[in-house]
């Protein structure tokens, strides 16, 4: 029998192959040589067979009759052999089959080999694909490993004990002695590899990480003296000491500092140093800031330490290099919540970053900008994500339209302008709107009773241009249904009301039934809102006519429909102008946070009503409304996942924001407290449907320049009123006027008494603690008469 | 697929390299290292997929994206792209000196690095990875001394039979 063919041989032949059809010819004739070698039980040129299979392997091609050959090359005492022999078991053994185990016994013997290359292949295998059977068999050997004096050895036991924990968690206690100097070593590679071991011991129990916070001091050192130390050729990377160690440290002394005052003050000096040392030019530098960035970040830092972080991110948005740009935006997005006026200053950089070409940039931009949208730059932002959704891809488009609705509805600054986002919304986006939209979207309308007559214009128009996007044709249909009546009466006032007869608009909702590309849904809306017209327009005949055609439709929704309404006009005529009338407004219930109802008890010691902040949400709750049951709205999810707000959402106070423009409700704005930069502003709604009942809301504003922090309005009214406090937007007043904190207050007035109230404001101003009380008497007449 | 290996039940495990790909411009594997335990059919989906996301790249994109929930790290090294697979956690910045230093450990052993020795002698490359990385970590920042145990590995392949001499015993 001729030797078989070396490897390089076959693999040279292999390329010269001109088609698949031949080169699968070539391998396969191989493989049978190779078999038949392996039958033979040939032991000097398994190692070549076994490594010209390996090659095959990688071109796609069936190996796993090898796999019993590595097991034997393993066994062998040639170093060529293990070294093949392992290569094979970690690219054809799979732990999910039990060949994988014959491996145990070998390993455990070249873990004790006196060959430190032999046991380096047998921890290296382990380390990489050692099955949780394994692990355990052989986790007393690691941890032997892990004592010895040899650093070569000592660093990949420690790296495999990792994997040992990752495996059989409850292990980890056994490793726990071992790990008694390992940071005292000399050796970078040991050092290294037992800050991963350390980290990941951390990680995954509560107990280590208090037992080893007491390595922090020592992990501070060891860092120092990388930043300190002199050029270190052997460590040296573009000019920084060991960058892989120091990132490694500074993220074990992120685990370890995190929601811990002392460490993290231990640690201080050592984050600010690195931040402000560390050489910027090259990629390896950047990264070793942006794990302090991550670092300072989440564990307890001061707030110059943090300013000086979010700095650093600023910085990396305006760096050339798009990785740079990347990660600093990642970065922001993970703390644009706990530090988001810091965040805030950067916003124009971060707007820039929708328009740059690559995909993952965009998308972190996206996520960024809906984060950073509040009542101030609402209508800024709203055009530039706006233009963004115009020209995004597809992959985008879903995404950003929730979070256009949802930035919306939380800050439109007039109901006439979110009525025209959300228009814009779905004609240029209206394929990729979710769902679920379209109930919030029609509850919205509904509750914007002097916008119908606009919106069912701009909505009729819009599906004179396109019928293609379901949810707006779905929308259009479900207003031209309910107010039909004022788009024919030509009763627009925000703009050049239309023409249009009623034959037309019946001539648009048919044309929606018969066309192909209406989805069942949306013929179900365009048929009901045909009905629902039946009592809006005069051309009774025409609608009955339709209602009775689709009696026999095949759409089995459709049809039942039909002959309801069918039924309706028939028997039930009567009932029918009840059943179809106009839709009242729907009233969200505010279920975000608890509020309190706080009875006075007389003027001379007034009990002061506190605003209690509520616990931080981290998902929004389902607003409870049976109405919005019936028509299958909930909440709007948010896409984009952000960490817990501080800031908790008064669902209930932006919402009447939302309905109670500030003439809307005929009773005038008034100024109630201002002094020291602290300005408090009343505005009035009255309560529907209780008229007993005003609903003040407070906006305060800063104009000094420094933030006004820990911010809690407090009030107190005489006996016979009833006072209801609802949740704050805020309790940080923002310097410099950039934003105003909201709040919303219920006073029942029964006895139509005159409104007086007692305030209390306290805050944190420049470091300082500042208190005040004030009396409330210019409330103006109609809001209590 | 991404969780099924970790029979734990902690939460946050979320720092590790799962697999580093190495392949041509035409979509060639020339190396795949996994830190994870899949089936043969699940790595040919993935390199099948990554490759094809990869290689749609333009030239000036950055080196990261999100693919499934794992960030892949890439870079472009004449004809071949590195591609490591990290997780939530990672610094995908130090990643890429990952890389890097792996193409350097490579370029110091074959001298002036190209395709085509990783082609010819695959083996080799993937010593020089497992003397560098272990179970997805650097087990060694010294570029010398990775390159030394090489060396010294290499010898003892001249050796018939792997026994210590008697001054080391």
């Amino acid at each position: 029998m001729p030797a078989p063919i070396r490897l390089r041989e076959l693999i040279r032949t292999i390329r010269t192959a001109r088609t698949q059809a031949e080169e699968r010819e070539m391998i396969q004739k191989e493989c049978a040589a190779i078999r038949s070698s392996f039958r033979e039980e040939d032991n000097t040129y398994r190692c070549r067979n076994v490594a010209k299979l390996l090659y095959m392997h990688m071109l796609g091609y069936p190996a796993h009759f090898g796999q019993l050959e590595c097991l034997k090359l393993i066994a062998s005492q040639k170093f060529t052999d293990k070294r093949i022999g392992y290569l094979g078991a970690m690219l054809l053994l799979d732990e999910r089959q039990d060949v994988h185990l014959l491996m145990t016994n070998c390993i455990k013997n070249d873990l004790n080999h006196s060959t430190q290359y032999v046991q380096g292949l047998a921890l290296c295998t382990l380390g990489c694909m050692g099955s949780s059977e394994m692990c355990r068999d052989l986790a007393g050997e690691v941890e032997k490993l892990l004592k010895t004096s040899n650093s070569y050895l000592r660093k990949k036991a420690a790296l495999c004990a990792v994997h040992v924990i990752r495996k059989v968690p409850e292990l980890m206690e056994m490793f726990l002695p071992a790990t008694k100097n390992l940071l005292s070593e000399k050796n970078h590679g040991v050092l290294h590899t037992s800050v991963v071991l350390l980290t990941e011991m951390c990680e995954r129990s509560p107990d280590m990480l208090a037992h080893f916070r007491k390595l922090v001091p020592q992990l501070v050192r060891i860092l120092k003296n990388l930043i300190m130390s002199g050029y270190s050729p052997e460590h040296d990377v573009s000019g920084i000491s060991d960058p892989f160690l120091q990132v490694r440290i500074l993220r074990l002394l992120r685990i370890l500092g995190k929601g811990d005052d002392d460490s993290s003050e231990a640690m201080n000096d050592i984050l600010a140093q690195v931040a402000t040392n560390t050489e910027t030019s090259k990629n390896v530098g950047n990264a070793i800031l942006y794990e302090t960035v991550l670092t300072i970040m989440d564990i307890k830092s001061e707030s110059g330490l943090r300013v000086l972080a979010i700095n650093i991110l600023g910085r990396f948005l305006l760096n050339n290099d798009k990785n740079i740009r990347y990660v600093a935006l990642t970065s922001l997005l993970k703390t644009v919540q706990t530090d988001h006026n810091a965040v805030q200053r950067h916003r124009s950089t971060i707007v820039d970053c929708l328009k740059d070409l690559d995909v993952s940039i965009k998308r972190r931009a996206m996520e960024l900008s809906f984060a950073l949208v509040n009542g101030n730059n609402i209508r800024g932002m709203m055009k530039e994500l706006l233009y963004f959704l115009d020209s995004c891809d597809p992959e985008f488009k879903a995404d950003c339209a929730s979070g256009v609705f949802l930035a919306a509805e939380k800050y439109a600054p007039s109901k006439r302008w979110h009525i025209d986002t959300i228009m814009r919304v779905l004609t240029t986006a209206g394929s990729y709107v979710r769902d679920d939209s379209v109930p919030n979207l029609i509850q919205l309308i509904t509750n914007s009773v002097e916008m119908h007559a606009y919106t069912v214009q701009r909505l009729y128009k819009a599906l004179l241009d396109d019928i293609s996007q379901q949810p707006l044709v779905q929308v259009a249909s479900w207003c031209i249904g309910e107010y039909g009546d004022l788009l024919v009466s030509g009763q627009c006032e925000e703009e050049e009301p239309i023409q249009v007869t009623e034959d037309e608009v019946l001539d648009v909702l048919e044309g929606l039934l018969v066309s192909n590309l209406s989805t069942p849904v949306t013929r179900g809306y365009a048929l009901t809102a045909i009905m629902k017209l039946s009592t809006r327009f005069t051309s009774v005949n025409r609608i009955k006519k339709v209602v009775s055609i689709y009696g026999s439709s095949i759409d089995v929704e459709l049809q039942q429909r039909a002959v309801e309404y069918n039924a309706l006009f028939k028997k039930y005529d009567h009932m029918r102008p009840a059943l179809l009338e106009r839709m009242p407004i729907m009233e969200k219930t505010a279920s975000n946070g608890p509020t309190e109802i706080v009875q006075t008890n007389g003027e001379a010691e007034p009990s002061v009503v506190e605003a209690k902040h509520p616990p931080p949400v981290t998902q929004p709750t389902n607003q409870a409304n049976d109405l919005l049951d019936l028509l299958g709205g909930n909440d709007v999810v948010p896409v984009i996942q952000t960490t817990v707000p501080t800031k908790p959402a008064s669902a209930g106070g932006e919402l009447l924001d939302l309905l109670g423009d500030l003439s809307l409700s005929g009773i005038p704005p008034m100024t109630a407290y201002n002094k020291n930069g602290l300005k408090i502003d009343f505005t009035f709604e009255r309560a529907n449907p209780n008229p007993n009942i005003a609903v003040i809301t407070i906006h305060a504003s800063n104009s000094t320049e420094a933030d006004m922090t820990d911010f809690v309005f407090q009030a107190a009214v005489p006996k016979t009123f009833q006072l209801q406090l609802l949740s704050p937007s805020s309790n940080v007043v923002p310097t410099l006027n950039q934003g105003t904190v909201t709040q919303v207050i219920r006073v029942l007035n029964p006895q139509k008494q005159q409104l007086r109230m007692r305030i209390k404001l306290t805050y944190t101003h420049k470091g300082s603690a500042v208190q005040d009380l004030a009396e409330v008497n210019n409330f103006p007449p109609q809001s209590w008469q | 697929w991404r969780r099924n290996h970790r029979n734990t039940s902690c939460v946050i495990m979320s720092n590790n390299m799962q697999f580093m790909l190495l392949f041509s411009r035409q979509g060639k594997l020339r190396l795949q290292k996994w830190y994870v335990p899949l089936s043969d059919k699940e790595k040919k989906k993935i390199t099948r997929e990554l490759v094809q996301t990869v290689l749609a790249r333009k030239p000036k994109m950055c080196s990261f994206l999100e693919w499934r929930d794992l960030k892949i790290v890439y870079k472009r090294y004449a004809s071949l792209y590195f591609c490591c697979a990290i997780e939530d956690q990672d610094n995908e910045l130090i990643t890429l000196e990952i890389i890097h230093r792996y193409v350097e450990l490579l370029d110091k052993y074959f001298g002036s690095v190209c395709e085509l020795d990783i082609i010819f002698n695959f083996e080799k490359a993937y010593f020089i990875l497992d003397e560098f990385l272990l179970g997805g970590e650097a087990q060694e920042t010294s570029k010398k001394n990775v390159l030394k145990a090489i060396e010294q590995a290499d010898l003892l392949q001249e050796v018939r039979y792997v026994i210590k001499p008697p001054w080391e015993q």
